[in-house]
């Protein structure tokens, strides 16, 4: 690992300051940025340590939504009363992700824009090859061993799956990201790699982001975070799904359904074309799975991956009975 | 909240041999008071770091160091064109070529992540970066990634591991009941908390080598040997290990590369693999596959079993994994055939991991006896019973003792296995199917010579001294145990010092052999210590025992006393004091009498003294059987171990908490086997890709079910001297195929294949 110095940033300006110049990196809980730099994939000159800078780690919870500080923990989110209450899936997202001494140091900002899990990023000398790491390198993947890359969202220059798990509840309920001068959707926050698999999200060099927002909804209030792996706890997904569901009055029709998948493509995928199917329809075990397999539409396996495809609709679907009460 | 007491030493009767005594050395560790190999304060030291090829077949042409050589903090650079002027160690037979030179950085590249550079610098993080500035060139030859790929062909047959009887191609034609699969494990790796790594120092030509290790003494050896010294030369101290599994028995070429640069740059140095150095520098289970054809009556007597087995090896050693080490001994047969190859292919030579071959070998037998008890609709639990091996029909020989039969049965009372349903997909619990199987395991009990010293002190404390290790199986406990009974005095009366080549001499902890030789040698030294005392506690003048007519004397309650109550009785301390000694020393040994000297050195540091299982007049192996049940997702193809019931037959249990708990991580690394592990090899350039712990799987603490274990063996006094029989390598044995057998009813469908991953079920 590079030497680098270490500067505890004052104020949030000063952070955004000194970030907008190459090789200075904000460090937060530091378990992705330490963690590529042992790798040698993160290589920051500078870091700039935010954890103490004040204002930026509350979570508040009112009727119109969530307001989560960009420093606050993932453990103290997953267990907050408020956002257990409005918003289950998303603290089930972050219980379920990482291991409890993870949970109690990484921020949610961090969380965010944590990075693939792809092996061949993750070892830049054995594996020269990888257009996110080195523009124009190559893809080490395409060819190799690629049973956690995505099959949604890739692109000829990159297949490398998006790991997080709150970033998926979050796209399924229209949360929004702070940073600072500007507010933009989570969906349109992180980016799909098409040629520039190097650029994940629209975040430019110098911002930050300060918080997170989740507007209120019936569907959220009324929601889940289901994550299938091999591994009971401590694994990344191997596909899982935040769906939120809201009944008309009848208690059957549909009135509201939110579906976005984790584990199976290249960022927070918010599977609509799901959504549209179901609206105004009549849930029962039926129309869920035939609605759930839209979820694949376009879906393209690169070899050992091939299983998410078949995978992923049947977690859809799991998940909407459960919210459905069908389960 | 309640603070729990830490309860250090239970009742009395915990402190003797059979005692449930908690872990000696338990405060210490759980405290962070256990010093560790890599965590030895040495003054002044340099720090080494290794760079592996990146390729996976070929020579390196070309190594440019110059800009390394100038980056901040480099002391050395080490490359396959520096002569260290090693030699060649012994192998563990103890056979040595003659001076043939070692090259632990060598210029012929035979797997992806071989050890082809060292860099060393005042820090850690200068000498990785400087690593960075090197400039490797390579010619490439073409590589064989796997036993796979057709071009690895079908490998050599290892003559010593063809066994027959009978005419098993013959039976299995005539079987009127036949079934064969071929049965698969992947790479596997012991993925040890604590990573290799050693502290080295020289003080002229002594060397001192802090490394963790699962026999100090076979690994001064090699040091003493790759470098000319006397092996008196040589100190290795390995006082704790964080979990060796098989992967620390021997020195490697880490540890040469270490003291090398550590003699030549005139300051100690400290070299630790990085995690997934951990995974390719050193060899983790070989990567097997065989095929298994059993034939039967219609009533399940069986006929014939045909075994043919492989695996993968490097393409410089033969290292075979041996698929039909359990086949032949676990069920009764008249025909039997079995063979077993090694592949060689590009990857570093595999070693020994828990349970080696008779873990891979289990795995195919006992998949194939429940193919063959669904195929004749016949309760796996009675097939087994119904063609139980009466003696070892390999050797020929009678079993010294074999409580599988109880194993099977009381196992199957704990679990319940009599409410089961017989038919596949038959039990459920929503969309979770439910599934129940067993699987047999045996482990040979190896034996070996080993050597210990006894001091009781003036004081009082007696001291056990030996250079056995302990690697959290529990030496320092059931040692302590030991002399505890033997002097009958309390457990923390005594002091347990292992892990130091300088101290007596001590058989490899592998193989489960350490426990029964170690305390052979322990109970026979503190016997004789102990008549030695009472030798000078009724001849000696100045002792109040002299004159008490007695012709022995009694040891227990921490005192010394004339049989029945007939004369005075004495502490420890008072009985010294009385004899005015401030020590009694006592070092025996196990070997024969008269051995020379040169027989107890190669007694301790190489294997040529080790006894097999079949050596003497019978067959002594340890035995077990485990029950699985699992809940598979229908949908997700999940599984989940739900419950485990484990009987095992290991003899006589030193103590039982601690082979409890041998048992169990046993049973969790059986589990990781079952649905977890797997080394993912990039075909196109043979490397391990998932070296790490974040991509390498291993169970956590939510996929640890209720186990519960159970002990039904009997004293084996033919197997060790006090009645033990091997505890540490059986526990895995069997796990994993309980496991399928269980997927298997739950759902259906048979997993020949390790991991049992979601894939494979949806
Ligand atoms: C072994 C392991 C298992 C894991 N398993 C899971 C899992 O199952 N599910 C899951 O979702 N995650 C998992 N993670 C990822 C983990 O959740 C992230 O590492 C963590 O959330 C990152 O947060 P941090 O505060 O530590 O970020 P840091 O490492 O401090 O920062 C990460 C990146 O974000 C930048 N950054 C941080 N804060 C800000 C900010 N406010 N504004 C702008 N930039 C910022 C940093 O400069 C850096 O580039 C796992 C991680 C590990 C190591
Ligand atoms: S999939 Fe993406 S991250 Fe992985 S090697 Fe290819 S370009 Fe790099």
């Amino acid at each position: 690992m590079r030497d680098f110095s270490y500067l505890r940033a004052s104020s949030a300006d000063e952070a955004r300051q000194a970030a907008t110049q190459a090789g200075i990196m904000l460090l937060a809980g530091g378990t992705t940025l330490l963690d590529l730099a042992k790798c040698g994939v993160m290589e920051p000159e500078t870091v700039v340590d935010i954890t103490h800078l004040s204002g930026l780690g509350g979570i508040e919870v009112d009727e119109n939504g969530a307001r989560i500080g960009a420093l606050a923990k993932m453990g103290q989110v997953a267990d907050h009363a408020g956002i257990r209450a409005a918003f289950p899936a998303v603290s089930e997202s972050l219980s379920l992700a990482a291991s409890a001494q993870l949970r109690n140091m990484a921020t949610i900002g961090g969380n965010l824009l944590q990075r693939t899990r792809c092996s061949y990023f993750r070892e830049p000398d054995v594996f020269p090859a990888c257009h996110k790491r080195n523009p124009g390198s190559g893809c080490s993947a395409l060819g190799g061993v690629t049973r956690n890359h995505a099959v949604l969202g890739t692109s000829d220059t990159c297949i490398a799956s998006y790991p997080g798990d709150l970033a998926i509840a979050l796209v399924a309920f229209d949360a929004k990201v702070e940073l600072g001068g500007r507010t933009v959707p989570v969906d349109d926050f992180f980016l799909l790699p098409g040629n520039t698999p190097e650029r994940e999200t629209v975040l430019e060099r110098g911002e930050m982001i300060t918080a997170i927002t989740v507007p209120a909804s019936a569907a959220a209030k009324n929601s889940t975070y289901l994550k299938v792996r091999d591994r009971q706890s401590y694994e990344f997904a191997a596909a899982s799904a935040a769906v939120g569901l809201e009944f008309e009055a009848d208690g059957r029709t549909v009135r509201d359904i939110r579906v976005a998948l984790g584990g199976v493509a290249t960022k927070p995928w918010r599977a609509r074309g799901v959504e549209q199917a179901l609206i105004g329809k009549v849930l029962n075990a039926e129309t869920i799975e035939t609605a759930s397999r839209l979820a694949m539409e376009g879906a393209v396996s690169h070899g050992a991956n091939h299983y998410k495809i078949e995978l992923a609709p049947r977690v859809v679907a799991r998940a909407i009975l459960k919210v459905g009460g069908l389960a | 909240m309640t603070i729990m007491e830490p309860r250090k030493h239970g009742d009395a009767s915990d402190g003797t041999v059979g005692g449930r005594q908690t872990r000696f050395e338990g405060n210490l560790k759980v405290t962070g008071g256990a010093t560790y190999a890599l965590e030895y304060p040495v003054e002044g030291l340099a720090y080494a770091i290794l760079v592996q090829s990146t390729v996976a077949a070929g020579r390196v042409v070309k190594v440019d160091t110059g800009k390394a050589l100038a980056a901040p903090g480099v002391l050395m650079v080490l490359t396959p064109d520096d002569d260290m002027g090693l030699l060649v160690a012994s192998d563990w037979g103890g056979n040595r070529p003659e001076n043939q030179p070692y090259y632990p950085l060598p210029k012929q590249v035979q797997y992806n992540g071989q050890s082809v550079v060292a860099v060393v610098a005042e820090s850690r993080e200068q000498a990785i970066e400087a690593a960075k500035l090197i400039c490797i060139t390579y010619e490439r030859t073409a590589h064989v990634a796997s036993f796979d790929d057709p071009a690895a062909g079908e490998g050599k047959v290892m003559d010593n591991l063809t066994s027959g009887w009978g005419d098993a191609e013959a039976a299995l034609a005539a079987a009127p009941v036949r079934i064969e699969g071929e049965y698969r494990t992947p790479r596997e790796y012991h993925v040890a908390m604590e990573p290799h790594g050693l502290t080295v120092k020289w003080d002229g030509d002594q060397i001192t080598v802090w490394e963790p290790s699962q026999w100090s003494h076979g690994m001064a050896r090699s040091y003493s040997e790759w470098f000319g010294i006397p092996y008196e030369n040589v100190r290795l101290i390995s006082p704790f290990i964080g979990g060796g599994f098989g992967s620390k028995g021997a020195a490697l070429a880490h540890g040469a590369v270490a003291a090398f640069a550590a003699r030549k740059l005139g300051r100690p140095v400290k070299l630790a693999l990085t995690r997934p150095q951990n995974f390719i520098n050193y060899g983790g289970r070989a990567a097997t596959r065989q095929k298994i054809a059993l034939g039967a009556t219609e009533d399940g007597i069986l006929q014939a079993i045909v075994h043919r087995g492989a695996s993968e090896t490097s393409t410089y050693a033969d290292w075979p994994e041996q698929t039909g080490a359990a086949t032949p001994i676990l069920y009764k047969v008249e025909n039997f055939s079995s063979q077993h190859r090694v592949v060689p292919v590009n990857t570093v030579t595999p070693g020994a991991l828990r349970g080696p071959g008779k873990n891979p070998s289990a795995f195919g037998i006992e998949n194939a006896i429940e193919e063959l008890a669904y195929k004749l609709g016949m309760d796996p639990l009675e097939l087994r019973l119904k063609n139980y091996a009466d003696r070892d029909y390999q050797s020929g020989k009678p079993w010294s003792t074999r409580r599988l039969r109880e194993a099977l049965t009381e196992g199957a009372e704990a679990f319940g296995w009599s409410k089961r349903s017989h038919e596949p997909r038959s039990m459920r619990d929503g969309r979770q199917l439910i599934g129940w199987g067993i699987g047999c395991g045996t482990f040979p009990v190896i034996q070996a010579p080993s050597e210990a010293m006894i001091r009781i002190l003036g004081n009082g404390r007696v001291e056990v001294v030996s250079g056995a290790i302990d690697m959290g199986q529990g030496t320092y406990t059931i040692l302590a145990q030991t002399a505890a009974e033997v002097f009958g005095i309390p457990v923390d009366q005594v002091e347990v010092h292992l892990g130091d080549s300088r101290l007596p001499g001590s058989a490899i902890a592998g193989g489960s052999m350490l426990a029964g030789s170690i305390l052979g040698a322990v109970h026979k030294a503190a016997t004789a210590a102990r008549d030695e005392l009472i030798g000078l506690a009724l001849s000696d003048e100045k002792s109040p025992l002299r004159d008490t007519g007695a012709n022995t004397l009694t040891f227990g309650g921490g005192r010394i006393a004339v049989p029945r109550d007939q004369g005075p009785s004495l502490t420890l301390p008072e009985l010294m004091a009385a004899l005015g000694r401030d020590e009694i020393e006592v070092r025996r040994n196990t070997l024969p009498d008269g051995a020379t000297p040169q027989e107890h050195h190669q007694a301790w540091t190489t294997m040529a003294k080790v006894q097999g299982p079949t050596m003497g007049e019978y067959s002594m192996h340890s035995w077990c059987a485990h029950f699985a049940e699992v809940r598979v997702d229908e949908d997700f193809g999940t599984v989940r171990v739900s419950r485990i019931v484990s009987a095992f037959d290991c003899g006589r249990l030193y103590n039982p908490r601690l082979v409890e708990s041998q048992w169990r991580g046993g049973i969790i690394m059986g589990i990781g086997q079952a649905l977890l592990e797997e080394g993912l090899v990039d075909l196109r350039n043979g490397r391990t890709v998932n070296n790490n712990m974040g991509d390498y799987l291993v169970p956590t603490n939510a996929d640890v079910p209720d186990i519960q274990v159970i002990s039904v063996g009997v004293p084996d006094y033919g197997a060790s001297a006090l009645g033990g029989k091997g505890v540490g390598e059986v526990g895995i044995v069997g796990v994993a195929p309980a496991i399928a057998n269980a997927v298997f009813h739950a759902t259906g469908k048979r997993v020949r294949d390790l991991p049992i991953t979601l894939e494979k079920l949806i």
